[in-house]
């Protein structure tokens, strides 16, 4: 068993695809780095911290990215989020089984506020043209610094995120809503507080996640090969469907102040214990509850 | 300036839009075309029950009016900081909206944006920057985050990000900037119905801000890179 959440991005690549599949696009080698982190006298990365390339899982032919969480957080820039659109064009022209997304980030850089903000919207724009026409894109969601930001927007774009119950996926970052809003509005040191509102298993019981697994990457890999055959559907009966599931989600949520509140009115008995419950147990516990 | 003035500049033929308090939506007349309208004022902060609510305007524009174009007139501060935003899944909303404007794309509508206002981070990737074409009056504001808040998160002291914003335009807030990185097509000044009606007449296809900000000279790197790796061999 090896840890997605402590592992590198490329360490994920290696344990997720089969055994040398990966062929890196613009590797480190070619030394495209970030043009304005030196102005900042900030160090640049050899990758601007994420790796896209090709690869094959069980055999199916797959494009990858990977975030590098311990670059900048993942953040995008420039030159990082046009790593990501490329690659999302590239499905268009070569057709893969699927696109992996092990995304890692805070959302924009702020060091290159202006280009990441772009970039990102030039990477929505990628998903939701790959996906329209017909190649799934399933979003891996299960490092240390979770997925937040614009990235947190573009993994509900896709077709299904899989996370484990380490990872968190949400909009404003605790510490970015603590810092505008005061600690009242959320304490981001109270971790027991963080990881029930953006944790992996809330978002698999609102119905954010897909799939929920155990932090291995080979629970990872086999959750991203079961989704490969999913077939992407923008028609407007499946918006007017998420449409519908989000009314629900607003009437029947929308006064919560806690997940604990939102897990009761699912229906889980003691919803307290869900926080300390293994993946398996959680599972088999909320089974028929999520919402 | 305000809606009202706004609204007459853009749509001199007519228009019935109703607002509800930040929230406003319907449709204007210019040069002879129906345009839906669908916009927030106030610098208005973009919560799940606000994002909720534009994604279904749009899908009523694709249900009942095939084809009208849409004019998104999105007034934000960015998307709502809060714990209770975050809990039942803001960003979830925010990608529901956004696919929503890509459906209206996709079923031929097409869809512009202008910042009248702000523009703001979260609550601007959901709207106006997913247009085909996003435009901005000239005192209008588009920014990621201001800069004290910037400071906190980056630790780069206030000082000296201030003295960069000066200079830089892949970091000051402000519509020019974004103009020469790609994102804003063009600044509406003048006779604003028509620009809007020039606007719609523009053929639109694919994603053209990587090019556009290569040939302004705002974003060097983007359309390159992202060119060599959709079509590198490997």
């Amino acid at each position: 068993m090896t840890s997605y959440y402590e592992d590198s991005a490329r360490g994920r690549l290696a344990g997720l695809l089969d055994p040398g599949s990966l062929t890196e696009i613009l590797p480190p080698t070619e030394r495209v780095v970030s043009p304005h982190l030196r102005q900042l006298d900030t160090p640049a990365a050899f990758d601007d911290g994420i790796v896209v390339g090709e690869g094959r899982l069980a055999g199916r032919r797959v494009l990858v990215a990977a975030q590098e969480g311990g670059f900048m957080g993942g953040a995008v820039g420039e030159v990082h989020g046009a790593k990501l659109t490329g690659l999302l064009e590239r499905a268009l022209d070569t057709r893969p089984d699927g696109v992996l997304l092990l995304v890692e980030s805070g959302g924009v850089r702020l060091h290159e506020a202006n280009a990441g903000l772009i970039a990102v919207s030039e990477v929505m724009r990628a998903v939701l043209a790959v996906r329209a026409s017909g190649i799934p894109v399933i979003v891996l969601d299960g490092g240390t610094f979770g997925c937040f930001g614009g990235m947190g927007i573009v993994s509900r774009l896709c077709d299904a995120v899989v996370m484990s119950e380490e990872g968190r996926l949400g909009l404003s970052g605790p510490e970015v809503i603590e810092t505008t809003m005061g600690v009242e509005e959320f304490d981001s040191r109270d971790r027991a507080l963080v990881w029930r509102t953006v944790g992996g298993k809330h978002r698999y019981l609102l119905g954010e996640a897909a799939t929920l697994v155990e932090d291995d990457v080979s629970a990872f890999r086999a959750a991203a090969l079961a989704l490969l055959d999913h077939k992407p559907d923008v028609s407007l009966s499946a918006l007017e469907a998420e449409h519908a599931a989000l009314a629900s989600r607003l009437e029947r949520f929308g006064d919560c102040r806690d997940a604990l509140d939102i897990w009761e009115r699912l229906g889980v008995e003691e919803p307290e214990r869900l926080p300390i419950l293994d993946t398996a147990d959680f599972l088999a516990t909320v089974c028929d509850r999520r919402a | 300036m305000d809606l009202t003035s706004l609204l007459n500049r853009l749509f001199p033929d007519g228009h019935e839009i109703a607002a509800d308090g930040v929230y406003f939506d319907g449709a204007g007349r210019v040069f002879g075309t129906e345009v839906a309208v669908i916009g927030t004022i106030d610098n208005t902060p973009i919560g799940i029950e606000l994002a909720f609510r534009m994604a279904g305007a749009v899908l009523e524009v694709v249900r009942r009016h095939p084809g009208r174009p849409i004019l998104l007139l999105v007034d934000t501060q960015g998307q709502r900081l809060s714990h209770r935003d975050e809990l039942l899944g803001i960003n979830g909303y925010m990608a529901h909206l956004a696919k929503c404007i890509d459906l209206a794309r996709r079923n031929g509508h097409r869809v512009l944006g202008l910042v009248h206002g702000q523009a703001v981070s979260g609550g601007f990737l959901a709207t106006s920057l997913l247009a085909d074409r996003c435009y901005a009056l000239p005192d209008a504001e588009i920014r990621v985050m201001n800069l004290p808040a910037m400071s906190r998160v980056t630790k780069i002291p206030l000082e000296r990000l201030t003295e960069l914003s000066a200079s830089s335009p892949v970091f000051a807030p402000g519509v020019e900037n974004y103009r020469r990185m790609g994102a804003i097509t063009a600044l509406w000044e003048g006779d604003l119905a028509a620009c809007l009606a020039e606007a719609l007449a523009v053929p639109t296809d694919g994603d053209p801000r990587r090019a556009l900000g290569e040939e302004r000279g705002g974003r060097q790197l983007a359309r390159k890179v992202a060119d060599r790796v959709r079509h590198d061999a490997v």
